[in-house]
């Protein structure tokens, strides 16, 4: 099992005819992602990479039966097109769209709000990866042949160091039963502490790995999840230890700007509720592998 | 994208925020005639750069007559003011901002900012002004307001009361501010502001309410949409690298260090620099040359990692996943022969088809240090620069 994502979740694709909605829906179409169709205004009845396209989520949900979608609508497009989801009633929406203005973004999650928690939909990213469930679906842009099927969870901000720890698991033989990557925005649809939180209840996942970086109050309120309500021993990396106060690194959300927000406040932060450090990037496989060691 | 403050005053004002009267100069002689404009028989000249702690720097200077000002805006321009902010390389004065200079009664502080905990804007307000907000969260932490604010419908004016009252503004002054937070969060909202800081927002004794100093940043993301903001650009206020990699598209920030780094990813950029670190070096610069690595980036990124005259080895870490390792390695090869590098150079790559990758940078022939695992390639990159000086090294091409 997995989260999120199986072989058989009804995926409709935002913006599949741009150049990069067309490549990714063919990428993950090869691994097996049930892809049932696209949506792009004003071109409702074509066919993209043997996809149906419609013009509108709605009128795509009801004739396919989608539950979830992946945008890769341009930044100036995107906020709408995560609303036109939401109201759709989709249950997941994955945006890998990059530069969202932060003030889309906050008009996004008020808008979700208008929605019962149980009706409304999860938004994951933007400016993220994607998901994978090893073996049986990809929705997102990561290089599929380096996550090996398997009971770890794996959840994070930045797509390659992602793909990096994904790697080296594989190297020790270690499988991920999802990998989630929540985006590297300030404002963002899914925290580490929503996706801790599916992982707890998966059956088939044993162990996560948090992937976290500089900025935000995510990791620490993550840290709060682990002390009271987490079960599964988790594995954390915080990237950005040599990053300076107050500069952006890259990610817009990956800035120190307030106490708390750097690496090492964070590392210190999940140490203490007993999440597993991997001191250096290079030894995140290598700590899930000892911490999966001692509980078997 | 930060603005200069008179930029900030300018835009504040018209959203109705008080300020008081002022002109811009770029010359000595302008500063002058720009205080006789104002009129009055005291000033506040003032260095416009994209740093908060200009006054302890000495960037501001209080003039009585128009021959202090003159004085005054002759120390300030082209000088490098140094804050905790600038770091050791300062920000240079090519703007200064005269106003009249006003009777201050008291002071406060309001700023507006993205809460990431709420996911709204908060307006976060002290009775002690003039001070840092990091200093008053230290120091008077008891003094501090906090309102965050509906997106649906905007700034109230019971909540603009509550802050008010809540900082102990006097019911004379009480409307004044109301308007003032409202106008300042109006401005925040329809430019896609990130950041507003009025410090201090004073209490004149004549009863009056001004914004003595403003700053305001922009999402970087959202100057699409504002054309307007994106003209305030000031180029001399940025670190000339960061320049040349905002203008080639590249998101790069600039460090002390020696060991220059190009990584394809944010968070593996930062992890890169971590290793380094980790290894006993320290990075150059952290340099995203984003997910894709095509080959005409990676030769931009060697053009600007090289143009850094305290890059003493350079570190190329690439994770690839849809674009393939061969490609990327005939990427590096052709940057290589277009832009030859003068110091260690270790790549490491990683992801689909990494053999092909690697036997292409073998069979080039080229200097080329090579490491398999992210913690080689640092250790290898420490100590290629440990062990050679710019200029004069011999390269040892690992097996």
């Amino acid at each position: 099992m997995s989260i999120l994502i199986d072989r058989t979740t009804p995926v409709l694709v935002q913006g599949i005819s741009g150049k990069i909605g067309s490549f990714h829906t063919k990428e993950m179409r090869a691994y097996g992602t049930n892809v049932v169709g696209g949506v792009v205004p004003g071109r409702g009845g074509e066919t993209v990479e043997g996809v149906p396209v419609f013009d509108t989520v709605k009128e795509a949900a009801r004739l396919t039966g989608a539950t979830t979608s992946v945008v890769f609508v341009p930044p100036p497009f995107a906020a709408d097109a995560i609303m036109e989801a939401a109201d759709a009633g989709l249950k997941t929406c994955i945006t890998i769209t990059d530069g969202i203005p932060a003030h889309d973004m906050i008009r996004v999650k008020r808008y979700m709000r208008r929605y019962r928690s149980e009706a409304r939909m999860r938004l994951i990213g933007p400016n993220c990866a994607g998901i994978i469930s090893p073996g049986q679906a990809l929705v997102g842009i990561m290089p599929d042949h380096i996550y090996l099927p398997g009971s770890v969870g794996v959840v994070g901000r930045s797509g390659t160091l992602g793909y990096e720890a994904a790697s080296q698991m594989k190297e020790l033989g270690i499988g991920i039963s999802t990998s989630v990557g929540i985006g590297g925005d300030p404002i963002n649809g899914s925290s580490f502490t929503d996706i801790l939180a599916l992982f707890e209840e998966d059956p088939d996942t044993s162990a996560v790995v948090m992937i976290g970086e500089i900025g935000g109050p995510q990791e620490a309120e993550a840290a709060e999840f682990v002390r009271t309500s987490m079960t599964k021993p988790v594995v954390a990396y915080v990237a950005g230890l040599s990053a300076p106060k107050g500069r952006t690194m890259g990610h817009a959300g990956a800035i120190i700007s307030a106490f708390g927000e750097s690496a090492s406040e964070k590392v210190e932060i999940l140490r203490e509720v007993g999440v597993t450090i991997a001191a250096t990037p290079s030894a995140i496989g290598e700590t899930i592998a000892g911490v999966i060691e001692q509980a078997a | 994208m930060d603005i200069h403050e008179y930029q900030a005053k300018e835009i504040l004002a018209g959203f109705g925020v008080p300020t008081p009267r002022g002109g811009l100069a770029y010359s000595p002689e302008q500063a002058a005639y720009r205080a006789r404009e104002i009129g009055g028989d005291k000033w506040v000249v003032k260095a416009q750069v994209h740093t908060g702690g200009r006054g302890k720097a000495g960037g501001i200077i209080v003039c009585e007559n128009e021959h202090e000002v003159l004085e005054a805006a002759n120390t300030l321009f082209g000088r490098k003011l140094v804050t905790h902010q600038t770091g050791p390389a300062g920000k240079t004065v090519y703007r200064l901002y005269v106003e009249g200079a006003v009777a201050i009664a008291k002071e406060y502080y309001l700023g507006f900012v993205l809460d990431r905990k709420s996911e709204r804007v908060m307006v976060v307000a002290s009775a002690a002004g003039g001070m840092e907000i990091e200093e008053i969260a230290a120091s008077k932490p008891e003094t501090i307001v906090r309102s965050v604010v509906e997106p649906a419908v905007g700034m109230q004016a019971f909540q603009a009361r509550e802050i008010a009252f809540g900082l102990g503004i006097a019911p004379a002054q009480i409307q004044q501010v109301v308007e003032t937070i409202i106008a300042s969060y109006k401005a925040f909202g329809e430019l896609d502001a990130t950041m507003v800081e009025i410090n201090p927002l004073a209490v004149t004794e004549d009863g009056s309410i001004l914004a003595l100093d403003a700053k305001m940043t922009f999402d970087d993301n959202a100057l699409y949409r504002r054309p307007d903001i994106s003209e305030l650009r000031d180029k001399s206020q940025e670190d000339p690298r960061e320049t040349r990699a905002a203008d080639r598209g590249l998101s790069y920030v600039g460090l002390d260090g020696q060991i220059g780094c190009i990584v394809n990813g944010a968070g593996l950029a930062m992890a890169t620099m971590d290793m380094i670190k980790l290894a006993g070096g320290e990075p150059a610069n952290f340099l995203d040359i984003g997910g894709g690595a095509t080959p005409e980036r990676v030769a931009k990124a060697f053009r600007l990692v090289l143009s850094d005259e305290n890059v003493q080895a350079i570190l190329v870490n690439i994770f690839a996943g849809i674009n393939r390792c061969d490609w990327v390695a005939e990427g590096i090869v052709q940057a290589l022969e277009d832009t030859p590098v003068d110091v260690p150079l270790v790549v490491r790559l990683a992801g689909t088809n990494v053999e092909e990758g690697r036997k292409i940078l073998t069979r080039s022939g080229l200097p080329i240090i090579r490491a398999a695992t992210l913690a080689e390639a640092a250790e290898r990159a420490v100590a290629a620069w440990q062990n050679s000086q710019k200029h004069n090294v011999k390269i040892v091409v690992a097996s």
